[in-house]
């Protein structure tokens, strides 16, 4: 039997989930922090407390303030008084963790959405030539794409522009 | 013709509404510092010593930050935007890298920190940052040598990130949960770096005379600085028994296959030249600097020493 208490703690922890996850990326806003996996976990504390743990795409990434600030505001309107942010560092984030819905989110963006992350046994081999990805055009369709610079404006993209209806555009890349 | 002083009812009329609200959210990255280990568990392995922790993540911290620095020096500057915007990318993944090591060192060992006004609102990773002497600072002095050409830049940013690329992917299994964290994510970033400028090492040794003449200069002038960073400290191999941290000095082999690759890639002989000497055999991770760092930091610090209560 699951109790009375247990059941509501439950219930607030999915109500909190729901409005956590509304809150959208500062740098990509056609994405929820939920579809871009940067959203890893909501508790309840024992006095009623939520606490949202939240993964950075990078080490560097300068959003996380802004996410922490917008997470905790939209759960103070939808009445959750007591939210703490905490940083989850293990496991790294991967853009394995971009959600299907996140993924035709970018690419009905214009932004050309990441293929599954390397898989990384031993030391990391040296790729001399540029990394060999199936990108298509976001706006054509292409698979005729040409690599500009693996870093993009920011830190999770490459550039591309496609030869066939030359539209330059940004692929979030592999990690 | 329309009047324009209806306009003034419709809020999206003005640029400026707003603008003098008094509320945090308004800002695009808050109105306060925050905390980068925010609900990490930062306690201090058994059997570690918290101020060999303290000092080992201060060199590997201090290791991105100057480089970072340095790097960043050629915002606006590099030959073309796309190794501009790259250049900015990979200083700002060194950054971040820095700031979760100095919090890491300053959460392990509070003594390690300067102490600044009472009141003073500035982080503990910006009082290491900003707050420390030159002879505080832990790096190896290949971070901290100036840019040089283009040519340089990607030479030192090549052996830089092949060796600690190579330092990374072991210390992910650091018996320190935040080390091995902050290791584990920067493998990922730095498998990039190398990458970048591996490519561009190629590039500029087999393309054309005057490129390879500044490409061969590069390498011969920062290959004095390159033993360095393979010899042990005592804070290394107390890190190293520990188990939280790696001797660079074992991953001296597997950087030099890694390396080959790039060197024979590029019809490029590795250069004759002696090892920089240090000072009474003091070194980088000694504090011991070449005068180059006192002016970067210099210029890096003024600002936050100008208003050590984070105030204006």
């Amino acid at each position: 039997m699951v109790s009375i208490v247990e059941r509501t703690s439950e219930r607030v922890r999915e109500l909190a989930w729901q409005v956590a996850a509304t809150v959208v990326d500062p740098e990509l806003p056609m994405l929820t922090l939920a579809d871009l996996g940067v959203l890893r976990d909501v508790e309840v504390s024992d006095d009623g407390g939520v606490v949202v743990s939240i993964t950075p795409t990078y080490s560097g990434c300068p959003a996380m303030a802004t996410m922490r600030d917008d997470l905790v505001r939209r759960l103070q309107e939808e009445g959750f008084a007591h939210v703490r942010v905490r940083v989850a560092l293990h496991p790294a984030w991967t853009t394995d963790w971009i959600t299907p819905a996140g993924k035709a989110a970018l690419a009905e963006a214009g932004i050309s959405p990441p293929g599954p992350a390397p898989r990384r046994e031993g030391p990391v081999a040296l790729q001399l030539a540029p990394i060999p990805r199936a990108v298509h055009c976001p706006r054509c369709g292409s698979a005729d794409v040409d690599l500009t610079s693996e870093f993009g404006s920011t830190a999770c993209k490459a550039m591309y522009q496609c030869r066939a209806c030359l539209e330059p555009f940004d692929h979030v890349k592999e990690i | 013709m329309p009047d324009v002083h209806t306009h003034e009812e419709d809020p999206h009329d003005s640029a400026y509404a707003g603008l003098l609200v008094n509320d945090a959210h308004h800002w695009a990255f808050g109105t306060d510092f925050e905390d980068p280990l925010a609900g990490v568990d930062t306690t201090v392995p058994d059997g570690v010593d918290p101020a060999v922790l303290a000092a080992y993540c201060l060199m590997l911290g201090d290791d991105a930050l100057v480089l970072s620095q340095r790097i960043s020096e050629w915002c606006s500057r590099a030959p073309d935007l796309e190794e501009d915007i790259a250049l900015a990318n990979i200083a700002l993944d060194l950054l971040g890298q820095a700031r979760l090591l100095l919090a890491r060192a300053a959460a392990a060992d509070p003594a390690a920190v300067p102490a600044l006004p009472e009141g003073s609102p500035v982080p503990d990773e910006d009082r290491l940052a900003f707050f420390r002497d030159d002879t505080a600072f832990r790096n190896v002095r290949l971070a901290e040598v100036p840019n040089g050409d283009f040519a340089e830049t990607i030479t030192r940013l090549l052996l830089f990130s092949t060796w600690r690329l190579a330092l990374f992917e072991r210390l992910a299994g650091s018996r320190d949960a935040v080390v091995a964290a902050v290791a584990a994510k920067g493998a990922k970033e730095l498998a990039y770096h190398r990458d970048f400028a591996a490519r561009w090492f190629v590039t500029l040794a087999q393309g054309t005379d005057e490129s390879r003449r500044r490409a061969l200069d590069a390498l011969g002038a920062l290959w004095p600085l390159w033993p360095e960073l393979f010899e042990t400290h005592g804070v290394e191999r107390a890190a190293a028994e520990a188990g939280v941290g790696v001797d660079p000095a074992s991953v001296a082999a597997e950087v030099d296959v890694v390396l080959e690759q790039v060197l024979a890639a590029s019809a490029v002989e590795r250069p004759e030249a002696r090892p920089l000497a240090g000072a009474h055999g003091w070194k980088g991770r000694d504090g011991v600097h070449t005068e180059a760092l006192g002016g970067m930091l210099a210029e890096m610090q003024s600002v936050a020493r100008a208003h050590p209560r984070g105030q204006w």
